[in-house]
C-alpha cells in the first residue's frame, strides 16, 4: 500500500510519500496558490517514485493551506500530524516547537503520539518565522544566512518583541556600529525567550525542533540555552508535518506503523 | 430598502451614505453564517426577521413609542437594572458593538489597545450608523473595567451617559453601596420620563424581565439534549437579539421556540448528528454582529452548547425575587443580582469558575473554549485561574484571543481544529 501526506504551509509545500517507511519527499515553495504548489509538490513525489495518482491508496493533506486541497482525501490539522509525525521518529512522549513561516507552536504529545496540549501565537507575527524575516532583510540578509554566523559572540539585548518596533531598533543598533552577528545572536535569543513563553512554565524533558525555523542552528542554539534542555532537531525538519499525515493516512486505512 | 425607512434614517441624524455601505455587507454574512444551516428549527423565523428589521420595522417601532413619550435608554451591560426602565414603560436598548466596521473610527478618539468592544461601541455613535445610538434619550453606563469607565467621559460628549458606580467585590458593603445606586436610578429614569416609580409598576417591569429571564434558560436548558435541537449560532443570535428586541413579544417568540425544541427533543431530532462534539464557550460578550467564533467551531463538525458570557447564561442569571412589596424591598432584591453575575470585572471570582463546570456538565460539553476579545484585561487575567480549575477538573479547555476582523480566520480555525481532534482522540 502507499499513501501520502501533503503539508502545505504559508511559505512551503512538502509532501511524502509513505509504504510503511518514507518513501520519497519534496519541498516546493508554496508562492501564491496553495492549491497548485500542494498538486505540484504531488507530482513531483509521484514522478520521483514513477507512480501515477491511481496507485495512492489514501492523501491525507494537512497544513494552512489544507482547505484549499480539492483533491485529498481527508483534512487534519498541522498540530496533530506534526505529534505523529514525531511520535514516529521518535517513539517518545515530548514537546515539538514548530517555527514555521507565519506560526510558531509548541505541542505537547504523550506518548502514543496524541496531542496533550498546544499553544500557537495569535495574530502577532512575534516569534514567528516571519519575525526573523523581517529583521534579516532589515540588515540586507536572507533569512538563510542567519543561522550560519559565528557562535561566540554575546548577543545584545533586543527590547521589543514587536515586528514593527524590532525592526527599527535593529536598525538602529546596526547605525549604532554593532556587529551583525550580535543582533542576529541577540535574536534568536528574543525568539527563544518567545517560545519559552508560551511552555507555561512546565520544563519539558524531550524538545524536537521543526519547521522552516529548525533549519537555523543559531535558534536551535538559543533555545537549548534559554530552555536549558537538549534541542533536537530531526534529519529532515521541515517534512514532518506531511509524514504526519502519511502515517494517518496509512493507519486510516487499516496500516500499522512501527516506529523508525 | 423603503424610502420610509431613509426618512426615518434622514431625520435620526445619520449618515445615510456610510449607513448604506455597513447594511450592504449584513445580508451576505448573514446568508453565509445562518441561512445554510441544515434543519433549521420553523421558530427561527421570527429572529431571522428580527435581525432584517433591526434597522428598520424595529426603529419605526421605537420612534412611534417615542412620540407617544416613551422614554428610550440605553445600556452596555447586564447588570442595568432593566426593571426600572421597564417599570416607567420605558424602551430600554443594549448598545454594545460587535462590528469591525466601526473599529477604525472609534481608534479615533479611543487608544488602538482597547477592546474592540469599547471601539466597535464608540464608532457607531461616530459614524452616526447605528439608529439605536440616534434614538436614546440616554445611556447608563457603569463602572465595569477600566476601557468601559473612561469611554463614557468620552461618550457623554455625543450623547448624555448617566454612570452607576458598579462595586469590584460582593460583600455587604458593595451590597449596600450597589443599592443606593440603583434608588439614584430610579430618581434618574423617574425625572426624565415624568412617571413616579411605584410598587405596582416595578413588580410589574421585575416580572418582565423575569419572564424574559426564564424564556432563555429554558431555550439553554433545550441545548443540554443530545442531539441538540438548536446550533449554537442560533441560540446566540437570539441572545444577541435579546438587547434589542421587545421584551414581550420576544419573550413569547423564545417560548413558542422552546416547544418546537422541547417535541424534537422528545422525537430525538437535532441539528448536529448526536454524538457530535459538545464545546462550551466562555468569556467576553459577543455583540451583534459578531458570529465568527461560533461559525469557525461549527464548520469544523462541532456545536457549542452554551455560552457562559453576557450574551449568554450571564444575561439570564439572577432572576429577581418576585415577592418585594415596597419600592424599598424590590431596590433590595433587584441589588442582590450583583452576587448572581459572575464578571471578570469582580475580585475574587472564584464562583465564575464553578458556573462553567457546572454548566460543563449540565451541558455534557467535550471542551470549553475561553475566548477573550483582545486587550481585554479583566477576562483575559482571568484566563489563567480558569484555564487550571478546568484542566484540574480534566476539562480540555482551548484558550482564544481575537478581534472582529477577519485577518485570523485560518489560524483560528487551525487551532479549533486541533482542539476537536485532541478531544475526539
Ligand atoms: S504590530 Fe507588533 S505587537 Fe502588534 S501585532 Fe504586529 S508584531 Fe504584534
Ligand atoms: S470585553 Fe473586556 S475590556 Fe471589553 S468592555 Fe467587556 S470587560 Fe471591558
Amino acid at each position: 500500500m502507499l499513501v501520502v501526506g501533503i503539508d502545505v504551509g504559508s511559505t512551503s509545500a512538502k509532501a511524502v510519500l509513505f509504504d510503511g517507511r518514507i518513501k520519497v519527499y519534496a519541498i516546493q515553495p508554496t508562492g501564491w496558490s496553495p492549491r497548485e504548489a500542494g498538486a505540484e509538490v504531488l507530482a513531483e513525489i509521484l514522478d520521483k517514485a514513477g507512480l501515477s495518482r491511481r496507485e495512492v491508496a489514501n492523501i491525507v493533506g494537512t497544513g494552512y493551506g489544507r482547505v484549499a486541497l480539492n483533491f485529498i482525501d481527508q483534512a487534519v490539522t498541522e498540530i496533530t500530524c506534526q505529534a505523529r509525525g514525531i511520535n514516529y521518529l521518535t517513539g517518545k512522549a515530548g514537546t515539538i516547537i514548530d517555527i514555521g513561516g507565519q506560526d510558531t507552536k509548541v505541542i505537547t504529545v504523550n506518548e502514543q503520539g496524541k496531542v496533550v496540549d498546544f499553544v500557537m501565537n495569535d495574530k502577532c507575527a512575534a516569534g514567528t518565522g516571519r519575525f526573523l524575516e523581517v529583521m534579516a532583510t532589515a540588515m540586507g540578509m536572507d533569512v538563510d544566512e542567519l543561522g550560519s554566523l559565528p557562535e561566540n559572540v554575546n548577543p545584545v539585548n533586543i527590547s521589543s518583541m514587536c515586528t514593527v518596533f524590532a525592526e527599527s531598533e535593529v536598525i538602529s543598533l546596526l547605525a549604532g556600529g554593532v556587529a551583525r552577528e550580535e543582533i542576529v545572536a541577540g535574536l534568536h535569543r528574543a525568539v527563544a525567550r518567545r517560545v519559552k513563553s508560551m511552555l507555561k512554565n512546565t520544563a519539558p524533558a524531550t524538545v524536537v525542533f521543526t519547521g522552516g525555523g529548525a533549519k537555523n542552528e543559531g535558534l536551535r542554539r538559543a533555545l537549548a540555552a534559554e530552555l536549558g534542555v537538549e534541542v533536537m532537531v530531526p534529519a529532515e525538519p521541515q517534512i514532518t508535518g506531511a509524514l504526519g499525515a502519511a502515517i494517518i493516512a496509512w493507519e486510516g486505512n487499516g496500516g500499522a506503523v512501527a516506529h523508525n | 430598502m423603503s424610502d420610509t425607512y431613509r426618512e426615518m434614517w434622514r431625520e435620526l441624524n445619520m449618515d445615510l451614505e456610510k449607513h448604506d455601505v455597513f447594511l450592504g455587507t449584513l445580508p451576505v454574512a448573514f446568508g453565509e453564517v445562518f441561512l445554510r444551516q441544515e434543519n433549521r428549527p420553523a421558530g427561527m423565523a421570527y429572529f431571522d426577521n428580527a435581525l432584517a428589521e433591526a434597522h428598520g420595522g424595529r426603529i419605526q417601532e421605537i420612534l412611534a413609542g417615542k412620540k407617544a413619550g416613551r422614554m428610550v435608554a440605553g445600556t452596555f451591560c447586564v447588570f442595568a437594572p432593566e426593571e426600572l426602565i421597564f417599570a416607567v414603560d420605558g424602551i430600554s436598548i443594549g448598545l454594545c458593538g460587535g462590528a469591525q466596521f466601526t473599529v477604525p473610527t472609534g481608534e479615533q478618539v479611543l487608544p488602538r489597545n482597547l477592546c474592540p468592544l469599547i471601539k466597535s461601541a464608540m464608532g457607531f455613535k461616530l459614524d452616526r450608523i447605528c439608529p439605536y445610538f440616534q434614538a436614546v434619550d440616554f445611556l447608563i453606563g457603569e463602572t465595569t473595567c477600566d476601557g468601559k469607565k473612561k469611554t463614557w467621559e468620552i461618550l457623554n460628549e455625543y450623547v448624555p451617559t448617566y454612570v452607576m458606580e458598579l462595586p469590584q467585590k460582593k460583600g455587604t458593603a458593595d451590597l449596600t453601596l450597589w443599592e443606593g445606586e440603583i434608588h439614584r436610578l430610579k430618581e434618574e429614569i423617574e425625572h426624565r420620563s415624568g412617571r413616579e416609580i411605584t410598587a405596582d409598576r416595578l413588580a410589574s417591569g421585575i416580572k418582565m424581565a423575569n419572564a424574559r429571564r426564564d424564556a432563555l434558560a429554558r431555550l439553554y436548558r433545550a441545548r443540554w439534549a443530545d442531539p441538540v435541537p438548536i446550533s449554537g449560532k442560533d441560540a446566540l443570535l437570539i441572545s444577541q437579539l435579546a438587547f434589542f428586541d421587545d421584551p414581550e413579544r420576544f419573550t413569547a417568540q423564545v417560548n413558542s421556540l422552546c416547544d418546537e425544541l422541547e417535541d424534537r427533543i422528545a422525537r430525538g431530532e437535532g441539528v448536529a448528528r448526536k454524538g457530535a462534539p459538545r464545546i462550551l464557550v466562555t468569556g467576553t460578550p459577543m455583540a451583534l454582529p459578531y458570529w465568527k467564533l461560533h461559525h469557525l467551531v461549527e464548520t469544523s463538525g462541532a456545536v457549542i452548547v452554551g455560552e457562559e458570557t453576557c450574551t449568554g447564561t450571564r444575561y439570564f442569571a439572577g432572576r429577581v425575587a418576585e415577592d418585594g412589596r415596597t419600592v424599598e424591598e424590590q431596590v433590595k432584591d433587584l441589588a442582590r443580582r450583583l452576587t448572581a453575575i459572575n464578571c471578570a470585572c469582580f475580585t475574587p471570582n472564584k464562583e465564575r469558575v464553578e458556573d462553567i463546570l457546572r454548566l460543563v456538565r449540565d451541558a455534557r460539553a467535550d471542551g470549553v473554549i475561553y475566548f477573550s476579545l483582545q486587550f481585554c484585561q479583566p477576562f483575559g487575567v482571568e484566563g489563567r485561574l480558569v484555564e487550571r480549575a478546568l484542566q484540574e477538573a480534566g476539562v480540555p479547555v482551548l484558550r482564544l484571543e481575537s478581534d472582529y476582523s477577519e485577518e485570523d480566520v485560518a489560524q483560528l480555525k487551525t487551532r479549533i481544529e486541533a482542539f476537536l481532534e485532541m478531544i475526539a482522540s
